[in-house]
């Protein structure tokens, strides 16, 4: 069986999965940047005291599911969401779903996801993709990474949804059955509630590790880690950092861009144009993101590495600290017009 | 960041597919754009792969040295810690760091080595030997 569904690739893996999954009900209306400005997509943790992979644990993204669920919710669309303990169950309900004709949304572990290369394949179990069909023993993916939809045998994509460790998917499935009209209406006041709920995120949680305050507080660890981990480990924590910030599915100095194409697209919707200049500053932010990022290689490449390197890295975040600051506060205190 | 500016350096996800930017065209106007991967990123996973790689080759040698169980070469191998591990086999992470001993590890059943096997993706005669298959 294979339902009608139009593969779109994305810049990241649950706002396009978001995207996909809505688009027949939306219109095709809910865009990328829609669904993850929506969803409040944009954040950043800095956990000091977990490693993952051996390095630091560094979040750009809100926790797995919420960008769907906020995005829905604020749209008014019924979501649809189980988790399995069993994996017999967990593929029996899938594929009474698809014969059903409804795509669904899985969330998955990389690391047995065959077709990504290995380079690419940690232990990351927060990655999203959409089931549309089965074929023989091969069920229909369009992952929204790829350029072109793929497949997975039943028995690889029981693997990736049952992957273990840290947010492990447990088969966890996810769509909506919503048939009726998104009003514009209804997308302004979800843009409104989207903005508020991020600058919250940002601005608002105690604590110095999460928002602005937690890309100041990895400011201000990296200038330390020269001394306190030695040259070869403060190293590869900067390869994670980068890594985290850039790669596929967490994308980190991406997610400025797309959440500045969502600002400029949300203005189509709210004319005020105190919005096309916050998404300047975050096409600011992003900028540094990358200046930050080629810095970085230059001292795990070894071109670079005296402590006056590191603070220039610390430096940056700051600098990046301060402007997504400024940003989130103006978005914040934002007096809509209509 | 520019459309010109998204970069083009061939990663190895780039031989797989394109990724995409949010990038500005010529009025400032946010639209997607592929790219192949960047080297500044390329780099980074190079980085981390390298520290793998040594730790593996360690893991390798303490095995044929007998201070540690095949276990220990696929938990490097797969880049799991005690907890993933015990995730996916069931034992508990005691259990494993029992098992990480060769002495105990010869004594195992065959039951036991399976579940690991299983973990690792490999049968239970590669792992008895460190044999290795790419996937």
């Amino acid at each position: 069986m294979k339902i009608d569904f139009e593969h779109r690739q994305s810049a990241h893996c649950e706002s396009g999965v978001t995207s996909n999954l809505l688009r027949e009900s939306s219109g095709g209306k809910i865009t990328e940047p829609l669904a993850f400005g929506i969803g409040a997509g944009l954040f950043y943790a800095y956990i000091p005291f977990i490693s993952i992979n051996n390095g630091p644990a560094i979040a750009f993204r809100t926790m797995p599911g919420w960008i769907f669920k906020r995005t829905c919710r604020s749209l008014g669309i019924p979501v649809i969401r189980k988790k399995f303990n069993s994996k017999e169950k967990a593929e029996a309900f899938l594929q009474d779903r698809l014969k059903e004709g409804q795509p669904v949304g899985c969330q998955v572990g990389v690391y047995y996801l065959t077709y990504f290369p290995k380079e690419y394949r940690f232990h990351f179990n927060a990655h999203n993709l959409i089931v549309y069909g089965k074929e023989g023993d091969n069920y229909l993916i369009s992952d929204p990474i790829m350029e072109n939809p793929t497949t997975l045998t039943s028995y690889e994509l029981e693997r990736v949804r049952f992957a273990k460790g840290a947010l492990a998917p447990k088969g966890q499935l996810y769509y909506t059955q919503y048939q009726g009209e998104i009003k514009d209406e209804r997308i302004r006041a979800a843009i409104k509630s989207g903005i508020k709920k991020n600058a919250f995120n940002m601005l608002g949680i105690p604590g110095p590790f999460a928002g602005v305050k937690g890309i100041r507080f990895t400011g201000n660890q990296i200038k330390k880690w020269r001394d306190k981990l030695g040259l070869d480990k403060a190293k590869l924590y900067l390869a994670q950092l980068v890594r985290m910030q850039e790669e596929i599915g967490t994308g980190g100095g991406g997610f400025r861009y797309i959440y500045a194409a969502f600002l400029q697209e949300a203005h189509a919707y709210l004319p005020q144009d105190d919005l096309l200049e916050i998404s300047r500053l975050f096409t600011q932010a992003g900028d540094k993101w990358r200046t930050a990022a080629v810095h970085a290689a230059g001292i795990y490449k070894g071109r670079l590495g005296s402590q006056e390197d590191f603070n220039i890295m610390g430096n940056y975040l700051l600098e990046i600290a301060g402007l997504e600051k400024e940003a989130f506060i103006r978005l914040k205190n934002i007096k809509w017009q209509s | 960041m520019k459309k010109e500016n998204v970069p083009q350096d061939l990663s190895a996800l780039g031989k797989v597919t394109k990724e995409v930017c949010y990038a500005t065209d010529e009025s400032g106007k946010y639209a997607t754009q592929l790219s192949s991967g960047w080297d500044v990123k390329i780099d980074a996973l190079d980085v981390a792969w390298q520290d793998i790689d040594g730790r593996i080759t360690k893991a390798r040698q303490a095995v044929l040295n007998k201070q540690a169980s095949p276990i220990l070469f696929f938990m490097e191998y797969r880049l799991m810690d005690l907890k993933l591990l015990a995730g996916y086999t069931g034992f508990w992470q005691w259990q494993i760091k029992r098992h990480l001993k060769p002495e105990v590890f010869d004594h195992l059943p065959d039951k036991k080595l399976q579940k690991y096997a299983e973990a690792f993706n490999v049968s239970v005669a590669d792992m008895k030997t460190i044999n290795v298959h790419e996937n």
